[in-house]
């Protein structure tokens, strides 16, 4: 049915993304062997882990042979794979014994929410502050703004944190501190006690952010069409939004990619100064408690998240420069 | 095409289609570089008048870029650049504008072609926008006229089938049509000033005369005066009324363009003629070269500039400076020792 360029273009999309999704698989299977296999040489035993100090021989067998510990490690594997495709990532293997995938549905959101929030807050310092800092390379704002972000970039988030927490929330009293309030209760109440370790993770992605926008902008304003909008009375302002910025943003988007999917799963930190139920939580309990199925399934979820926030930044290349729409993906 | 009525309620006042409208006195910029100051226009004098074209011939170097840009008042004096002289433009001194008085100037009263149209659109942006966005500052039109008017102004540029382009990004079309498009950009004001920088180097043979005569015709149409600056001496014959050859930052010679074809007084003008290929002249003959290569704007030779690669330079060219000298009325030299002196 080829026939008008539309049916055409329809056709490349489909294949295009047809390609992407079977990506996408491969590098999900790669990463969930992956992680079983590192998991399956943790020293701890499950088995032990569940029966404790005054077990039998017969009991110890027993456990084993139930939780399938004596097949290959292939056989384990396909056994877990398909029960985590219908969304079953079986129960933990220490008290109180309850279902990982609804321990996850828990601890996700919070990590997903800090994540999103602290990207967007850095999003939203980082642009003006780049912007101010490329309109005069080198210039008094610039240098201050380039010191900045390397002060906050050498500050690690424990101490940015705790900093926060001294002068917002004990000092000014402004916000609370170590307390969690689900999204289902109450927006408001969520966002008041998400805001500071939202800004804690915000800190050091601004800095990072600012100065790899504010170099790409300052290479962008050299291009030739920058003096051409200038030349047609185009304001700065006007120049740097409209302009500059698109063409300024991939190493933004990327690094916003990476970072997202790398913060869901390592807010740790964060999470532990804030008293907040999230992933990071979650997986170094289960790994300290050798609580190895949690461990897996956390890792295949951030994973996901992983691989599906990196498809979703390419595809946005293709609005920030119509030049490789087409082109190839 | 364009209906006059629409084309009349969108210019700003009607002109005047005479007299005086740009007097530039001995301009000079200077370029603050790590290795010095670097010379770039060094003192250059002419007026244009209202509808004419004057013709900027120099090799690569010799300053002609940055004196269009310093006119326009893209270079301002500032950190890393000096400008002395005056640029007077339409009664007013460029120089001494507000930056918002200079916005307000450029793509409404004074428009720019750049030379190389791959690079001088916005790549993410669509070539609609690039014309609406000056239409909207300038014109104060709303978003539908503007598009209109856009549409309008890809026909008068002569693009095939202008509602279909206006949607479409830089990269789907050809140089040739770039170019256009960065020319509607230039003229979407009527601007009473263009300040062409080499419109045609990149492009090539085919187009180059294409372009050419579109703003041969569209100068015919609007009326608007044209500095075109070329390294082509050939590009300049034909279209503009008034040539200045510039070498090292300033201007060595100028007259009406068939005086300086006919009888160039200045060695670096008649040099340059001569490397012109010529249709009639026997073909593998090679061609006449200028020895040697511009000088080094930092520290310029005391005397004549072109003095070290020229074939009639004597003792008083090395540590005299020659000023223009007029050979006639209108046609000016800087030469100790003018060629052609016996053929007037």
């Amino acid at each position: 049915m080829i026939g008008s360029p539309l049916d055409l273009w329809k056709e490349e999309t489909l294949t295009k993304v047809l390609k992407r999704v079977a990506e996408l698989v491969a590098v999900l299977f790669i990463v969930s062997l992956g992680t079983f296999w590192l998991v399956s040489k943790m020293d701890t035993d499950p088995a032990v882990t569940m029966l404790g100090e005054g077990r039998t021989e017969a009991e110890y067998a027993a456990v084993r042979d139930d939780l399938g510990l004596n097949d290959p490690l292939l056989v384990r594997y396909w056994d877990w794979l398909s029960h985590a495709v219908t969304g079953d990532l079986g129960k933990s293997v220490v008290p109180p014994y309850n279902g990982i995938s609804d321990r996850i549905a828990g601890a996700l959101p919070v990590s997903v929410e800090l994540a999103v929030l602290g990207m967007g807050m850095a999003l939203l310092f980082c642009i003006p502050l780049a912007m101010w800092s490329a309109y005069r390379p080198g210039g008094r704002v610039d240098r201050l703004v380039g010191a900045g972000a390397l002060g906050v970039l050498s500050i690690p988030s424990f101490l940015a944190g705790l900093l926060i927490i001294m002068v917002l929330a004990n000092g000014l009293g402004w916000f609370p501190r170590a307390q969690w309030t689900r999204l289902g209760d109450g927006i408001g109440q969520n966002l008041y006690h998400a805001f500071l370790p939202a800004l804690t993770i915000a800190l050091a992605e601004t800095a990072m952010f600012t100065r790899i926008l504010r170099n790409d902008l300052v290479t962008t304003l050299q291009d030739d069409f920058i003096m051409s909008a200038k030349a047609k009375g185009m304001g700065p302002v006007h120049i740097m939004v409209s302009d500059a910025l698109r063409p300024s943003s991939f190493s933004l988007m990327t690094l916003m990619g990476i970072g997202l999917g790398r913060l869901i799963g390592s807010t740790v930190i964060v999470e532990y100064l804030f008293a907040l139920p999230g992933m990071g939580s979650l997986v170094i309990g289960a790994a300290n408690t050798g609580d190895f199925v949690t461990v897996q399934g956390a890792v295949l979820v951030i994973a996901v998240i992983y691989v599906l926030t990196n498809a979703l930044i390419d595809a946005s290349y293709g609005y920030l420069d119509p030049r490789i729409r087409r082109a190839h993906v | 095409m364009t209906s006059n009525a629409t084309r009349e309620s969108t210019r700003p006042a009607e002109r005047p289609r005479s007299g005086t409208l740009l007097a530039v006195e001995d301009l000079r910029t200077v370029i603050h570089t790590a290795r010095g100051d670097l010379k770039a226009v060094d003192g250059v004098s002419f007026t244009l008048d209202r509808g004419e074209t004057i013709g900027i011939v120099g090799e690569s170097g010799s300053g002609k870029s940055v004196l269009g840009r310093t006119i326009m008042g893209l270079h301002t004096t500032g950190p890393t650049t000096t400008i002395s002289g005056r640029v007077m433009f339409d009664g007013r001194d460029v120089q001494s504008l507000g930056p918002k008085d200079l916005r307000s100037l450029w793509g409404s009263q004074i428009g720019m072609v750049f030379q190389d149209p791959m690079t001088a659109l916005n790549p993410v942006k669509k070539i609609g926008v690039h014309l609406t966005e000056t239409l909207r500052k300038h014109q104060g039109l709303g978003r539908t006229p503007a598009r209109e008017r856009a549409v309008e102004l890809l026909d008068l540029v002569g693009i095939p089938d202008p509602r279909r382009r206006i949607d479409q990004f830089p990269h789907e079309m050809s140089g040739g049509m770039r170019q256009r498009v960065v020319i509607a950009m230039a003229l979407a004001n009527e601007p009473a000033l263009l300040i062409a920088d080499e419109p045609t180097t990149a492009l090539d043979v085919t187009v180059q005369r294409q372009i050419l005569d579109l703003l041969g015709n569209l100068q015919a149409e609007m009326g608007m005066a044209i500095i075109l600056i070329s390294h082509n001496l050939g590009v300049v014959a034909g279209r503009a009324d008034r040539v200045a050859v510039m070498y090292a930052g300033r201007v060595a010679e100028t007259a009406d363009a068939k005086t300086l074809f006919a009888d160039p007084r200045h060695p670096y003008s008649e040099a340059l003629l001569r490397a012109i290929p010529r249709l009639h002249e026997p073909p593998h003959v090679r061609l006449a070269a200028i020895d040697g290569a511009p000088p080094n704007m930092v520290q310029p030779p005391v005397g004549c500039r072109f003095a070290p690669r020229c074939a009639y330079a004597q003792e008083d060219c090395r540590t005299v400076l020659p000023e223009l000298e007029p050979a006639a009325t209108g046609h000016l030299f800087a030469c100790h020792h003018p060629v052609n002196r016996g053929e007037n």
